[in-house]
């Protein structure tokens, strides 16, 4: 896949700290951008059809809706099924991310990660058996390791401006 | 630390609001007076809310969640080991970078975990160099090999 074209990237800088909450937020864009609001929302189009953005909406702080427990579940799982098992896990409605990731042995022996949002710590180790469960023999051992601090939050910056 | 303060109440109309927002907002004229119509509020409420919930960190963010590899850049995940007596420490050394997008304290052995953002894929093996440099640490990096997709529950 190649970079962005200017414009493309003009239009990810122009909004990576947020799309304007103004009545017509496409055409405030189109302004700034010195392009058509037709051309801000064609390119848009086409960046959500081919996956460069994921959605337009709204990210919740997690803790401020309730989800004060966040735990880092990983597993070391058989890498001739890690596939299916991802997707399976993938499609549990607590888990928010799930990826495989390279081991580091011999200090790190796991290989799936699979982020698990709760209210409280009791509840994500609930959900944990649950993944324990579907996962089962083709796992051969799992952690999970809570979050106790943010150390920092930003969002994606590009463009150099900081 | 914001993200950790007790937010403001949320009612129940800010709860529609941000589960309807959750993906899917319009391409078109007026976008926000379509969600508006669909939650039987006006726009004009409705940005209030938005902004007041901006303002008060109960969303992050509010519009398009771009896909950085394909854009280019790179997204990693690293972790390191800190001797507990250097934590402050290395977490100002750490999070000085601005590739460093988020931060984590986890309870581990690998007790910080971060997410380094680069516009190109070159920058992480830079950012992780200069943070060996910097701290005296190794970096454990977790580049994704596959992500097992998952949409954004979460119901507030």
């Amino acid at each position: 896949m190649n970079g962005p074209d200017d414009l493309d990237r003009r239009l990810v800088i122009a909004t990576q700290a947020g799309l304007p909450l103004v009545p017509r937020p496409y055409d405030l864009l189109a302004e700034q951008l010195g392009v058509s609001a037709l051309e801000v929302k064609a390119r848009l189009a086409a960046m959500l059809d081919g996956g460069r953005i994921r959605r337009i909406g709204a990210v919740p702080n997690h803790y401020a809706i309730g989800y004060t427990a966040n735990g880092m579940s990983v597993w070391d799982v058989d890498d001739a099924r890690i596939e299916a098992l991802g997707e399976a896990i993938g499609r549990l409605d607590f888990v928010t991310h799930c990826y495989e990731r390279p081991r580091r042995l011999p200090d790190w022996p796991y290989n799936l990660f699979a982020m698990v949002h709760a209210g409280d710590r009791a509840t994500v180790l609930a959900r944990v058996g649950e993944i324990a469960t579907l996962l089962g023999p083709a796992c051969r051992g799992h952690d999970v390791l809570f979050s106790t601090e943010i150390l920092k939050k930003t969002g994606l910056r590009i463009g150099g401006d900081g | 630390m914001n993200a950790r303060s007790p937010a403001a109440p949320l009612d129940d109309l800010d709860r529609r609001i941000i589960n309807a927002l959750q993906g899917g907002f319009p391409i078109s004229d007026e976008p926000y007076r379509e969600v508006a119509d669909s939650l039987g509020t006006t726009e004009t409420e409705l940005l209030a809310r938005l902004q007041r919930m901006l303002d008060t960190k109960v969303l992050t963010r509010f519009g398009p969640m771009f896909q950085i590899e394909r854009l280019g850049g790179r997204f990693v995940l690293a972790a390191l080991a800190v001797p507990e007596a250097r934590f402050a420490e290395v977490t100002a050394l750490v999070n000085a970078l601005p590739e460093v997008a988020h931060n984590y304290r986890r309870e581990h052995a690998l007790n910080m975990w971060f997410v380094l953002a680069t516009e190109t894929p070159d920058g992480i093996a830079q950012a992780i160099a200069r943070i060996e440099a910097d701290t005296g640490l190794p970096v454990f990096a977790f580049p994704k090999l596959r992500e097992f997709f998952v949409d954004m529950r979460l119901k507030a």
